[in-house]
């Protein structure tokens, strides 16, 4: 460095210290531990897609059109006529399913490693509010193109408040703002999804970071590193964080590019999964579509709310069914009472419980995007049976699973043959 | 040690396994109402040949009812059409190539008229799809029971008359009952001509698959650029990452 800058450096360093100070916390001295494998990867990406959605979303802004009678027609012009524009929507609809694709696999490895676990446990609630906020702003963000999807997608999921007791109906008017969806719900879905949930997202994502870098990384050992620390208080088995994961995240970051734009600009429509071809017909309140499927990364949660069956006509208990489906994640460090964090020292049973929250996972999400006589119907019919349809049944299995993982887990983690963890993490 | 790595690889795989599982489901999720099997569109978005037939068979027999609101005519120089072709040619219901692709027809004539108002096109082939299209625009028959005298077999009851009915000619549709292999019954739809069109069989099909093709390319008409450039941008991310690889490995040479 020239002389110059470095005097420009030094005066800069006199006024705000905390520069330097935080770099040092955050980066060149943020000791994490070496032996981080593939699942340890989705974190850092997870922040590179919250960046993309940002900047392309600010210049979706740019051209996009808040009003019931133009939104539709003002993604159109995004598509044809602002030159760019094309790509800028698709970086956004991509990312909208990039974004979940990596939380996904970001929350699994928490799984698998048992990150969760003490001391971490507000590392996780954190995580799972970032979770719960992403929902929000896709379920908002996906009204704005003002398709049949977005209108009749909303309506649902608003409609779910409806049959809270009591307060429900003022509830889904509150949210709405009209008797239906309108283009006042369309301009308070766009003010809270461009600026409302993305500043808590932010916030979240730098509590989740602090929380994080207070109490250290775990690894695929479930090792802590800080009990083993050198002469200069270093953890042995820790390397700085930059350079070596900043350069190793950045190889991450490339291949997680390769793959985002494979889908970008080979099949951004990804056969309807990540824009659904019905969304290319314009809002029409007066015409209902025979099929109304969230996006892929709502279906799991879908599945079980269709899958419960209603109670004295209310269909209150497939809603509290789904909030809860969500809501359990954030009890996981307490229900998880195993001595050992990494599935790699734990037993059978857990292995066995996650193999099948896994399998119920992704059929409750498969079977969320097809209408529910997907398998057709059973040959007979039983007084207990509400309904013939398999899929029903299997996604009524699925869901039993879904919770049982949780529910039982205080049982089998406590109960499980663990291995003895290692006092260093192998390599 | 294997078993721990073989247990984390399987459960990768199952993960990568299932992921593509869900992407081969994902191919037939746009099916008829009706249940009646959609031809295969062999389009070839590429032949220029082809899109221009289909435009000339769009602005002559579509852009009276159903408009393009979001595709400009000088768009068109896409597909290989001078401003000066355009506007000798395709340009019916517009003073200027820099117009979209409008219609006189007001939508609450439109739904008098036809019961709903015709959709605008511009993002049909994105809607419906390529075999929907396809299927659908050779699918009509006389009834005698609609309004309008037809019907379609891929879109039952539809408001629309067979506005390509002069080329396809006539046909009705009759239900069969044919034995497979195994002697079990099937009902099975067939078309049969009452009155030859001015085109063979084949001439129209060749119309109607020219016009699905420039539906599709108007659905969008960035498609064949957005692969040209997706190449590019594939390549540059190759040599990227032979970079960041050489990157990451210069630098974690001492950690052990």
């Amino acid at each position: 460095m020239s002389s110059k800058l470095m005097a420009l450096w030094e005066w800069f360093d006199a006024r705000m210290p905390s520069v330097a100070i935080e770099y040092k916390k955050h980066l060149a001295e943020y000791y994490a531990p070496k032996n981080f494998n593939f699942w340890y990867y989705f974190g850092s990406l997870a922040m590179f897609v919250l960046v993309i959605q940002i900047v392309s979303g600010i210049w979706l802004t740019m051209s996009y059109k808040p009003d019931a009678g133009l939104a539709f027609g003002s993604v159109e012009y995004i598509m044809r006529d602002v030159p760019g524009g094309w790509i800028i929507r698709y970086i956004h609809s991509t990312g909208s399913s990039a974004f979940f694709l990596v939380v996904y696999l970001h929350m699994f490895r928490g799984m698998l490693y048992g990150s969760y676990k003490s001391p971490r446990e507000l590392i996780w609630i954190f995580g799972v509010l970032i979770y719960l906020c992403l929902m929000g702003e896709a379920f908002l963000g996906y009204l704005l193109p003002w398709g049949q999807m977005s209108y009749w997608g909303a309506q649902v999921i608003v409609n779910l408040f409806a049959v809270v007791p009591v307060i429900g109906p003022d509830l889904a008017l509150f949210i709405r703002g009209d008797y239906v969806i309108s283009d006042v719900t369309l301009n308070r879905f766009f003010a809270l999804h461009v600026i409302a949930l993305p500043l808590a997202l932010l916030g979240l994502v730098v509590v989740h970071l602090l929380a994080l870098h207070d109490v250290g990384s775990n690894n695929p050992d479930g090792v802590e590193i800080k009990k083993v620390k050198d002469a200069n208080g270093k953890p042995l088995d820790g390397i700085p964080f930059h350079p070596y994961y900043t350069v190793k995240d950045i190889v991450g970051v490339v291949v997680f590019l390769a793959g985002f734009c494979i889908v970008m600009f080979f099949a951004p429509e990804m056969g309807g999964y990540f824009l659904e071809y019905n969304n290319f017909v314009p809002a029409d309140p007066l015409v209902t579509p025979e099929h109304i499927a969230p996006l892929w990364y709502f279906t799991p949660f879908y599945s079980i709310l269709r899958a419960i069956p209603p109670l004295f006509s209310s269909q209150f208990p497939g809603v509290l069914a789904m909030g809860l489906s969500v809501m359990v994640l954030f009890f996981l460090p307490w229900l998880d009472r195993s001595p050992v964090k990494s599935i790699r020292y734990r037993g059978a049973y857990y292995k066995i419980a996650l193999g099948v929250f896994v399998v119920a996972f992704f059929v409750l999400g498969y079977l969320g995007t097809e209408p529910t006589t997907v398998w057709g119907r059973f040959e007979f019919d039983a007084f207990f049976m509400d309904t013939t349809e398999i899929a029903t049944w299997v996604a009524r299995l699925g869901t039993l699973l879904y919770f049982l993982f949780f529910l039982l887990m205080p049982w089998y983690t406590a109960r499980d043959a663990v291995k003895p963890v290692p006092e260093r993490v192998t390599s | 040690m294997i078993l721990r790595i073989l247990s984390e690889n399987s459960l990768r795989m199952a993960l990568v396994a299932a992921l593509l599982a869900a992407l081969a489901l994902s191919t037939g999720a746009r099916a008829a109402e009706g249940g009646y099997r959609l031809d295969r569109a062999p389009i070839d978005p590429g032949s220029q040949a082809s899109l221009q037939a289909g435009a000339r068979t769009f602005v002559n027999y579509c852009l009276n009812c159903h408009g393009a609101q979001f595709m400009r005519y000088n768009r068109l120089q896409d597909i290989g059409l001078t401003d000066k072709q355009i506007k000798d040619n395709l340009l019916f219901t517009a003073d200027k190539v820099g117009e979209t692709m409008k219609i006189a027809m007001r939508t609450a004539d439109a739904k008098v008229w036809f019961g709903v108002a015709p959709p605008d096109l511009s993002v049909i082939a994105r809607a419906r799809g390529a075999n929907w299209l396809y299927t659908y625009l050779r699918a009509f028959y006389r009834d005698p029971k609609t309004p309008t005298g037809w019907n379609n077999a891929v879109f039952p009851n539809v408001a629309m008359p067979h506005a390509l009915w002069t080329l396809q000619g006539e046909q009705a549709l009759e239900r069969v009952t044919v034995k497979d292999h195994g002697g079990h019954e099937t009902t099975e739809t067939r078309f049969r001509t009452i009155r030859a069109g001015t085109q063979s069989m084949s001439e129209y099909d060749r119309t109607v698959l020219d016009l699905t093709n420039f539906l599709v390319y108007v659905g969008e008409p960035v498609a064949q650029e957005r692969k040209r450039i997706g190449v590019y941008v594939l390549f540059a991310l190759g040599i990227l990452f032979v970079f960041a690889y050489a990157l990451k490995r210069e630098f974690w040479k001492d950690v052990h």
